[in-house]
């Protein structure tokens, strides 16, 4: 059965593999480099997201100026919020390819190398 | 031949082909991570393509292409909010549950806590989202057939019936599909949906020489309403409609990462990286689909009668897509605009059954894994067993959901994709994301922050108008209650303004009056598993 599904009701036990590589430099420097992504870029469209939102609500005359034709502001504004989903998660995709995954990966080989393992769940085959 | 048989014989086409797909599926699946995860086996771009199917509900397809058709720009903040919120599901969520999660939404939580209140928590939580969704999808589900096929609607057996039949469809998926079966089902009805609202958009758009701005200014004018292109038509009335907006506009974008069926998805991939490829993927599908609801949106409000008394406003915008795909295959009672109004609305269908299947698999695995194992047979239990389980909870879920749904089908339940929304990311988003980045974070925090984002949430929602006091101009109740009964004191619709700060604070509260070194110790574990996936639950292989 799962093996983490003790028969107690706490958590597995804590496997020492772990702690090894949380200390590894890798380890510390790809949390920092996640870390530096994400949280700018979450505060980022977020801020925008929430700007749009109340724009929406107390910027009538700015949103409702007309930019081209019967297009407006708050068409482009809205269009804007879709070219700047694309954009982050582009470039989160680009990011995490080139800067993240190497070091995942180097840290998980190490992990079964230590523990000798490729997972602590189970197959069911 | 007359539209309704058309469709009738593309529904029932339908019908068989998810039916032979869960059938196939079936034969396939043999152990849990076959039934609840798909064997994690599906690429990305497919488990992309099942999150579209799953996520893009009738809500979005009837729905949101009708709020534009009668409230103009007001419409488009769903697609933006519903499609931004994404961003939070690939940067903070997906790659981390899918590494460090098995089945459930619980399973990461229960990672580093004690299991049995963290698993009643987020079971608790995952049946109540599920619960909402799943009654507005098939209360959705019997007015619009019902209209489709052009049966009475005061013919209260017939409505029963097909309330009854895409109940009794859903059990069928989960039960003898599983995750594949449903995954499957999500895939096709993914793609039907985007070939058919694609070719409306193009028909559409043919229309106006391909020229947006001529369409906009067609849609205000035929639309007779001042102020049809701007914010403000529908939620710019008062201060109150105002803050109502801003909270609809904080859930939607919270919510997403926190809809349990959508959690779950992540785990039918072999490894965090495809988790990322399909969030990629499903960003691109339902980005696209939602500029299409701009079209299809402002083109019914050109092409159709929108005013009062129309059937787009009759049907509370519900019917402007298929009424607008019938106008432009040549109108009624042309032949191009039969087969058009036929296919888009077994589009529909197919949407509203993707939708209710992923539900209705979720909530049942969670009963399944969380309660019964977890917490009744303390883990013991053997797979077999637990699958069992959820088959008969897939099975009484879908009955219960029936039982609810032909007493409410007359009922204004629109609110509850809204408040399916806020519990999401009022109960479910404050946990998850405490738990991947605070290592203080344990279970009095989790549990405390689940119920009071659930219990704040469904309080404020049932003293607010949409439950009791809101009325229509006509005088008419547009609130759960009839009108005279009235004892709404909160003034939002939206609750998530107040209750999702709440079910953050409540995690913080929860957090910092206990001392868990269990817990903390484990975040150690969690964090390295999440952001490597070190010890990651690995794909079946066949």
């Amino acid at each position: 059965m799962p093996s983490d599904l003790s028969p107690h009701d706490v958590a597995a036990r804590h496997d020492p593999v772990y702690d090894e590589l949380h200390a590894a430099p890798e380890f510390a420097e790809l949390k920092r480099r996640y870390r530096g992504f994400v949280f700018p870029a979450t505060i980022a469209f977020l801020a925008w997201y929430l700007l749009y939102v109340v724009l929406s609500n107390w910027g009538g005359d700015f949103m409702s100026h007309k930019v081209v034709g019967n297009i407006n502001v708050a068409l482009v504004f809205g269009l804007l919020q879709f070219v700047t989903t694309f954009t982050i998660a582009w470039l989160y995709s680009r990011y995490s390819t080139s800067r993240l995954d190497p070091l995942a990966r180097t840290l998980d080989e190490r992990f079964v190398e230590l523990a000798g393992k490729p997972s602590d769940g189970r197959s069911d085959h | 031949m007359n539209h309704q048989a058309l469709t009738a014989i593309l529904f029932l086409s339908v019908v068989a082909l998810t039916l032979v797909i869960t059938i196939r599926a079936s034969r396939q699946t043999s152990g849990a991570a076959d039934f609840y995860a798909g064997g994690r086996s599906f690429s990305g771009f497919q488990n992309g393509l099942a999150i579209g199917g799953d996520y893009m509900s009738a809500a979005s397809f009837l729905g949101i292409s009708g709020a534009i058709a009668l409230a103009g720009y007001d419409g488009f903040l769903y697609s933006i909010g519903f499609l931004v919120a994404w961003l939070v599901a690939l940067l903070l969520v997906a790659e981390m549950l899918r590494n460090s999660g098995k089945f459930t939404m619980a399973d990461q939580l229960a990672y580093r806590m004690r299991q049995r209140p963290v698993r009643t928590a987020a079971a608790t939580s995952t049946v109540t989202v599920s619960i909402f969704y799943l009654l507005a999808q098939m209360v959705g589900a019997g007015s619009l057939v019902v209209l489709l096929l052009g049966i009475d609607k005061e013919n209260t057996l017939a409505v029963s019936a097909v309330i009854a039949g895409v109940g009794a469809l859903m059990i069928v998926y989960v039960t003898v599909g599983g995750m594949k079966g449903t995954t499957w089902v999500q895939i096709v009805k993914a793609v039907l949906l985007m070939a058919g609202s694609a070719l409306i958009v193009v028909l559409v758009l043919a229309k106006f020489h391909f020229n947006l701005s001529e369409l906009l200014g067609t849609a205000a004018a035929e639309s007779g309403k001042p102020g049809f292109l701007e914010p403000g038509l529908k939620y710019g009335i008062d201060a109150t409609h105002k803050l109502d907006f801003l909270s609809l506009g904080i859930a939607l974008v919270l919510g997403t990462a926190g809809l349990p069926h959508i959690l779950v998805r992540f785990y039918t991939v072999p490894t965090s990286r495809d988790a990322r490829k399909s969030v990629l993927w499903a960003i691109g599908l339902i980005g696209v689909f939602y500029l299409f609801t701009l079209v299809l949106g402002f083109g019914a409000a050109a092409l159709l009668k929108t005013g009062v008394g129309s059937d787009v406003a009759n049907s509370g915008g519900n019917l402007a897509s298929p009424l607008l795909a019938e106008a432009v295959g040549g109108g009624a009672g042309s032949t191009g605009g039969a087969i058009l109004l036929a296919v888009i609305s077994a589009v529909a269908f197919a949407t509203i059954l993707a939708v209710v299947a992923g539900l209705t698999l979720t909530s049942s695995t969670s009963v399944a894994h969380d309660i019964y194992n977890a917490v009744i047979r303390k883990g013991q239990a053997t797979e077999q067993e637990e699958i069992r389980v959820t088959r008969y909870a897939a099975a009484g879920l879908g009955v219960v959901a029936i039982l609810l749904a032909i007493p409410a089908r007359n009922l204004n339940i629109a609110f509850l994709v809204a408040l399916a929304f806020a519990v999401a990311a009022s109960a479910n988003l404050p946990a998850i994301v405490y738990n991947m980045f605070w290592r203080r974070f344990n279970t009095r925090g989790a549990t405390w922050s689940i119920y009071g984002g659930l219990i704040s949430c469904v309080t404020l929602v049932f003293f607010s108008p949409v439950v009791s006091g809101k009325l229509n101009a006509d005088g008419t109740s547009a609130a759960l209650f009839p009108a005279g009964v009235d004892f709404h004191w909160f003034p939002l619709e939206n609750p998530g303004l107040v209750s999702i700060p709440l079910g953050f604070f409540f995690g913080w509260l929860g957090t910092v009056t206990s001392k868990e070194p269990a817990a903390e110790e484990r975040f150690t574990e969690l964090e390295v598993r999440a952001l490597t996936g070190a010890g990651a639950e690995q794909a079946v292989s066949h």
